[in-house]
């Protein structure tokens, strides 16, 4: 006997090893339900990631704008009923934005805050002219907030003077690029003479005709607004606290506060439906995977009546007995969730090599969570030890007389 | 001598709380005394197994006082009942009962490993002390399969003395062997009581084997016939 076990370890082994064909069945039912849980919830939560970068990586979590203007009127006494004309929105300011901004920063969870001055417009070249939406920005802040220097492809993300950054289609539709003038024209008949500093291309073809950013201070000029700004982009830390942060920031404030969860509800519950089947498949595995272990532990236990009998003739306490069939239990379950660790990380590498983007790079990494992976054998562990508790008490409450009489 | 197990008027009855309650012991008086080797003989029903698993605390009177060593076991629980069991009794079953997964010498171990929670190195020399008392120091490393039914029983009694029980309870031993391996057995126990002086215990239907032993109990109907 080169190694020395505890009579539970002793006894359990030595189970495992005469139910031979068991304990590989069992073995790989364990291991294919953790190497499912582990697999889809890394393949979804990365799709998902790449899902959440594409979409948010260009626009702001939190927008903050000034409160939409509305009719006040009085009604007479004697009236009882009236028809009120909503107000059509004309371009007005946030109202004390910069201590608004002091406020939105220092709020928790808050990473960056940048202020805006949006408007219409059109770029003029020559006898050819587009609707644009200007976009004056602080090109430092705002690039907390977008990365523009991601989605640069030519030239730098310049807007100071008469500088301006635009989208390649746009320049395409100009027929334009870095260095070339094009007038910017607003509404009101306002313009200005700009060149081209950069060129970006954010993913999104309508984004990329119509986006025009200059600095804050010609947006003011262009759009009549002087000093003032339309809109401050926010950044937060957890995605899906955006929405808390938002609601937060609308009570403190009385603007109207919109969160990415508001203005991209589609989004939010197709990425609410995905985790929810993820949940779903990994609920209903370890359900099986629990099923599983449980019934091999009941034949077993039905199987070795006897020898417990005979165990407990010698002297073994029900506890001790007891213990046999939880370890076996706890034993499928970590070398189970260890075996499916293994095979999920070989799924998810050969998935990650097999599937591409529409342009070419790798839609998945090859790497598994170590938290993802910790919780799954941590579970696999926690069911395993359950589903052998039933078993393992009806073994520890077996009458040795009876028991051995079989 | 001092008294190993002592029972005052004990009664035991299956199928309590149901109509049907069936009293298979009725009043047994009966004292074991240290060195003891006593045959206990009587007719199919009578009770002798019953008896013996009251004996061997695998099983609680229903009611009357039952000592080990002096003490009453009416007040433990059982946890201690366990624990008193597998120190002061050793069991031969018929059908030896090995643990057929584990080795001879694991076999003879267990009640040791049982005891301290470890297979310590003190339990494997004593166990190989047995084997070679018994005759099977070279059947050691093998599994209950691989022996005769002689040897498995032989391993069996081994596995008994393993703690150095005061009181061997042997149900049936030789029921199952040839009058050889019989008689091997027999001689065994024999030796065993009259070295270590454990008391021995012997149910047996075989009335030569039990006219070999120093004192015999009958059991009639669940009552003890008085000696002689």
């Amino acid at each position: 006997m080169p190694v020395r076990l505890p009579f539970a370890w002793m006894v359990c082994l030595r189970y495992l090893r005469e139910g031979r064909m068991q304990t590989v069945l069992i073995l790989a039912g364990v291991t294919g339900g953790v190497a499912v849980i582990i697999f889809l919830t890394t393949l979804i939560s990365q799709l998902q990631a790449s899902i959440i970068d594409k979409t948010l990586g260009s626009q702001a979590h939190v927008v903050i704008r000034p409160p939409q203007a509305a009719n006040h009127t009085t009604l007479s006494p004697d009236s009882t009923a009236a028809i009120i004309q909503p107000r059509a929105q004309r371009l007005r300011s946030v109202d004390q934005w910069s201590s608004v901004s002091q406020l939105a920063a220092q709020t928790p969870g808050v990473l960056a805050v940048s202020p805006m001055v949006s408007g219409a417009g059109f770029a003029v070249r020559a006898d050819a002219s587009q609707s644009i939406a200007l976009m004056g920005v602080e090109p430092q802040a705002y690039q907390r907030i977008v990365r523009m220097a991601k989605y640069l492809r030519q030239g730098l993300f310049d807007v100071s003077g008469t500088n301006v950054v635009i989208g390649s289609e746009l320049a395409k539709d100009l027929g334009i690029t870095v260095g070339d003038k094009l007038r910017l024209v607003t509404v009101d008949g306002r313009n200005d003479l700009v060149s081209v500093a950069g060129i970006f291309d954010i993913g999104n073809r309508d984004l990329n005709r119509r986006w025009v950013f200059t600095s804050i201070k010609l947006a003011q000029t262009l759009l009549d607004l002087p000093g003032g700004i339309t809109q401050l982009d926010l950044r937060v830390e957890n995605l899906f606290a955006a929405e808390t942060t938002a609601r937060l920031l609308q009570a403190q404030t009385g603007l109207t506060v919109d969160s990415w969860m508001q203005t991209n509800a589609q989004l939010l519950s197709a990425l609410n439906s995905q985790s929810m089947s993820n949940n779903l498949i990994r609920f209903f595995v370890t359900i099986i995977v629990a099923v599983g272990i449980a019934s091999v532990l009941v034949v077993s236990v039905v199987q070795k009546q006897k020898e417990i009998g005979i165990l407990r003739a010698m002297g073994a306490s029900p506890q001790r007995i007891m213990s046999v069939f939880l370890l076996q239990g706890g034993l499928y379950g970590l070398v189970g969730s260890a075996l499916g660790s293994a095979l999920s990380l070989g799924l998810l590498n050969f998935f990650a090599r097999i599937t591409r983007n529409a342009d070419g790079t790798a839609l998945l990494s090859g790497d598994l969570d170590p938290g993802v992976v910790l919780s799954a054998c941590g579970l696999a562990l926690v069911v395993g030890l359950l589903a052998a508790a039933l078993p393992a008490r009806r073994a520890a409450r077996l009458d040795p007389v009876q028991a051995i009489r079989v | 001598m001092s008294p190993i197990i002592e029972l005052h008027q004990i009664r035991k009855s299956y199928g309590l709380g149901t109509p049907v309650v069936a009293e298979v012991l009725h009043g047994i008086d009966l004292c074991i005394q240290e060195g003891d080797f006593a045959a206990l003989t009587g007719p199919s029903g009578s009770g002798k197994s019953t008896l013996l698993n009251l004996i061997g605390l695998l099983e609680k009177p229903t009611s009357g006082q039952l000592l080990v060593g002096g003490q009453d076991t009416a007040g433990l629980d059982d946890a201690a009942i366990t624990a008193l069991r597998g120190r002061s009794i050793g069991f031969i079953f018929q059908f030896h009962h090995l643990l057929p997964g584990f080795t001879a010498l694991e076999n003879v171990m267990m009640p040791a490993i049982i005891d301290s929670g470890w297979p310590t190195a003190q339990a494997q020399a004593t166990a190989l002390r047995l084997l070679d008392q018994v005759g099977l120091k070279d059947a050691a490393h093998k599994r209950p399969s691989q022996l005769s039914g002689g040897m498995q029983q032989r391993v069996a009694v081994a596995r008994a003395l393993a703690l150095s029980p005061r009181l061997i309870l042997a149900d049936e031993p030789t029921g199952n062997l040839d009058t050889h391996s019989a008689n091997d057995i027999f001689e065994l126990l024999h030796s065993v009581n009259q070295t270590q002086r454990s008391a021995c215990l012997i149910v047996t239907h075989d009335p030569a084997l039990a006219s070999r032993c120093a004192r015999q109990i009958q059991m009639v109907d669940g009552q003890l016939l008085p000696p002689g």
